[in-house]
């Protein structure tokens, strides 16, 4: 993990790839976020984008996860670029 | 002994506990459908034991009061049946991981297992059984596959000593079973997929759940008018009406037991709507006019529930219900709020907040209309015309918005964030939405029919008595002057305490004007929560609350009466 491409999981583009990086919360958060499979080194699938700052839903393992915008940006993710 | 069902949310517990028990329970496709515990038997060799299907959990750390009931149960339990999704071993693992720290007994049910093969998963079922130490199990439960099996694994159930770990030494753990017990062939995706995918994207999933929601309500009319229109109605015009005017004959056509039982006569017909009797309106209300309608709610939303669509409407409604002071996932309360509004308010459970709760609980038992209230404001209304119910509906909407507004800012707190996991698309299994169906329906003519009879028992004694006259004087400058009602409707919102669709049938009689007719239903349906609704909001929200939501009530039935009085 290089670090040097991280944004926050909102920035990226619906359909793209990305691994997380890490996640900017406290214990409670990283907890919760965890127990539903998000959690560092996890290669995620973007499935829907938000607009007006509502929830991102993303794809981890065969589950897909519906995260509201405030937590999203906290995600932080270096984005995979898709074999064509 | 004591057998718990534990596991994340949405594993198919309750269809577990329902193959398990034979006790018919609600399950559906979204996680959180259960949130109270159910308790059942079972036979076990010579001993019957105790089953207790427990609430979804993804930790043992909760955040939510439903999980917090999983946690708590957790103590009393002599083994543990952990059900898995074998389609997400990787986090389901978790919770098993943490259910071994406690030294239970435990088994292991490896559920959907029919779901593995075509999403490319191989598991090692012997491998993971050793490596976790506990025996596991293959099932499916919604087909009963592997459910023997499971309860012959019982007695083996073990408690493998395992230290206490950390949160990153259980990811560490469970990375390794993972490498050594699964196989993962990669899969592109189908069409389903991208359409699935296109549920939860802001444009195309704004459309589709327009599409999906006015097809709910198209085909719920359309079953419920059919039912009535063509079963129904025949039924009771050309088989009971004969036996009621005989026994009408039989009682010398007046008289106190008369008007108990069969009521008045109108132009010496009879008249199931307006008579009042105990054998007239008592029984064609509920079973001619409300049966019909919770039927076809009730099937049309098992539906819904079980495709697994009602977690990506609560995606796209995140936004909106933010404003309301909620998020995304109370929609799943409101809709259940539709069929009947103690399940919708016990089901506000999922809310992570006690201020999500209060708001949800109070916009639903005022802004929520139930399938029993709406089957009579389109028997009623409808009779009127369309645009007398789109006016009501619209109120009661508006309403729902602005009141939501208003809570989400005057109540302390802040609107936690929405985090919920989105099952997948699945056929529903007919087993289970009938099951659903039955239990509903069926709760109803339990509850609700007994209740509808006393409700008009006590109409007609006071009425014998004259005591409702004294009353009607006394709140006549708000009926009259604020509403616009006769006086006499006050009745009518007296008998929405006990239940609101035998509330609505009492305007009938009252020869009402269109308009009185909407204000009447729309301040009926606000006023105050039926007995049922109120026992129930008392138990969640505690006294204090439960008054802050009555005072509420009343100012807005009354404030929203009196605009429509005024505007119409």
């Amino acid at each position: 993990m290089t670090g040097k491409n991280q944004v926050p999981l909102t920035r990226i583009q619906a359909g793209q790839e990305g691994i997380i990086v890490r996640i900017e919360g406290g214990t409670r958060l990283i907890n919760r976020l965890a127990a539903l499979g998000i959690r560092p080194a996890k290669r995620i699938t973007k499935v829907s984008s938000a607009i007006m700052r509502g929830p991102v839903t993303i794809k981890v393992d065969r589950t897909q996860v519906a995260i509201g915008f405030g937590m999203a940006s906290r995600i932080m993710v270096e984005p995979v670029q898709a074999i064509p | 002994m004591n057998i718990l069902l534990m596991g994340n949310p949405n594993v198919g517990k309750s269809v577990v506990f329902s193959r398990l028990t034979g006790v018919r329970v609600i399950a559906s496709n979204y996680p959180g459908t259960t949130v109270s515990y159910t308790r059942g038997h079972m036979k076990l060799g010579e001993e019957t034991v105790e089953i207790i299907d427990v609430p979804g959990t993804y930790t043992l750390e909760p955040t939510s009061e439903a999980e917090e009931v999983a946690q708590q149960m957790l103590g009393t339990g002599d083994v543990v049946i952990n059900i898995v999704n074998a389609t997400n071993l990787e986090r389901n693992l978790y919770l098993t991981l943490q259910l071994l720290e406690r030294d239970v007994p435990m088994v292991v049910a490896l559920n959907m297992w029919d779901d593995t093969g075509h999403r490319g998963i191989e598991i090692d079922l012997d491998r993971l059984s050793e490596l976790l130490g506990v025996p596991v199990i293959p099932t499916v439960a919604t087909t009963g596959q592997g459910i023997k099996e499971l309860v012959s694994s019982i007695p083996d159930a073990a408690s493998p000593d395992t230290p206490v770990r950390s949160r990153d030494e259980r990811w560490t753990t469970i990375g390794s079973i993972i490498d050594q017990v699964q196989r993962v062939t990669h899969r592109h995706h189908t069409w389903r997929e991208h359409l699935a995918d296109a549920t939860v994207r802001p444009f195309s999933g704004s459309i589709i759940a327009l599409a999906v929601l006015a097809g709910a309500f198209l085909v719920t009319r359309l079953i419920g008018e059919g039912l009535i229109g063509y079963v129904l109605e025949p039924l009771f015009n050309s088989l009971w009406a004969p036996v009621l005017l005989r026994l009408s004959d039989l009682l010398g056509g007046t008289g106190f037991l008369h008007e108990i039982l069969v009521g008045n006569l109108i132009d010496g017909q009879l008249d199931f709507v307006q008579s009042f009797g105990l054998l007239s309106s008592g029984l064609y209300v509920p079973f001619a006019m409300v049966l019909p309608y919770i039927v076809s709610f009730y099937l049309v939303l098992g539906l819904l529930e079980d495709t697994g669509y009602l977690p990506r409407l609560a995606v796209l409604m995140d936004t909106v219900m933010h404003r309301l002071g909620l998020h995304g996932y109370a929609i799943i309360p409101t809709l259940l709020g539709l069929g009947c509004n103690v399940p919708a308010i016990l089901a506000t459970r999922i809310l992570e907040s006690r201020r999500g709760r209060f708001i949800a609980a109070t916009l639903i038992s005022i802004a929520i209309p139930c399938a029993a209230l709406q089957a009579m404001i389109f028997g009623l209304v409808g009779e009127r015309g369309v645009q007398y119910v789109a006016i009501v509906y619209g109120t009661l909407f508006v309403v729902w918005i602005i009141l939501g507004i208003i809570l989400g800012f005057a109540v302390r707190g802040f609107t936690p964030e929405l985090l919920i996991e989105i099952p997948p698309y699945r056929l529903p299994p007919w087993r289970t939405v009938l099951q659903k169906l039955w239990i509903r329906s069926y709760g109803f003519l339990l509850e609700a029919v007994p209740m509808i009879l006393g409700a008009v028992f006590v109409i007609n004694i006071l009425y014998f008595f004259g005591v409702f006259h004294a009353i009607a004087d006394f709140t006549a400058p708000v009926v009259t002057g604020l509403l616009g009602l006769p006086k006499e409707a006050i009745t009518a919102l007296f008998i929405g305490l006990l239940r609101k669709d035998v509330a609505v049938g009492m305007l009938a009689p009252l020869a009402l004007s269109a308009k009185q007719l909407v204000v009447g239903t729309v301040v009926l349906a606000m006023f105050f929560p039926c007995i049922a609704t109120f026992i129930v909001l008392l138990r969640e929200l505690g006294v204090a609350n439960m008054f802050k939501a009555a005072g509420i009530m009343i100012c807005v039935a009354i404030t929203t009466g009196g605009i429509l009085n005024l505007i119409l």
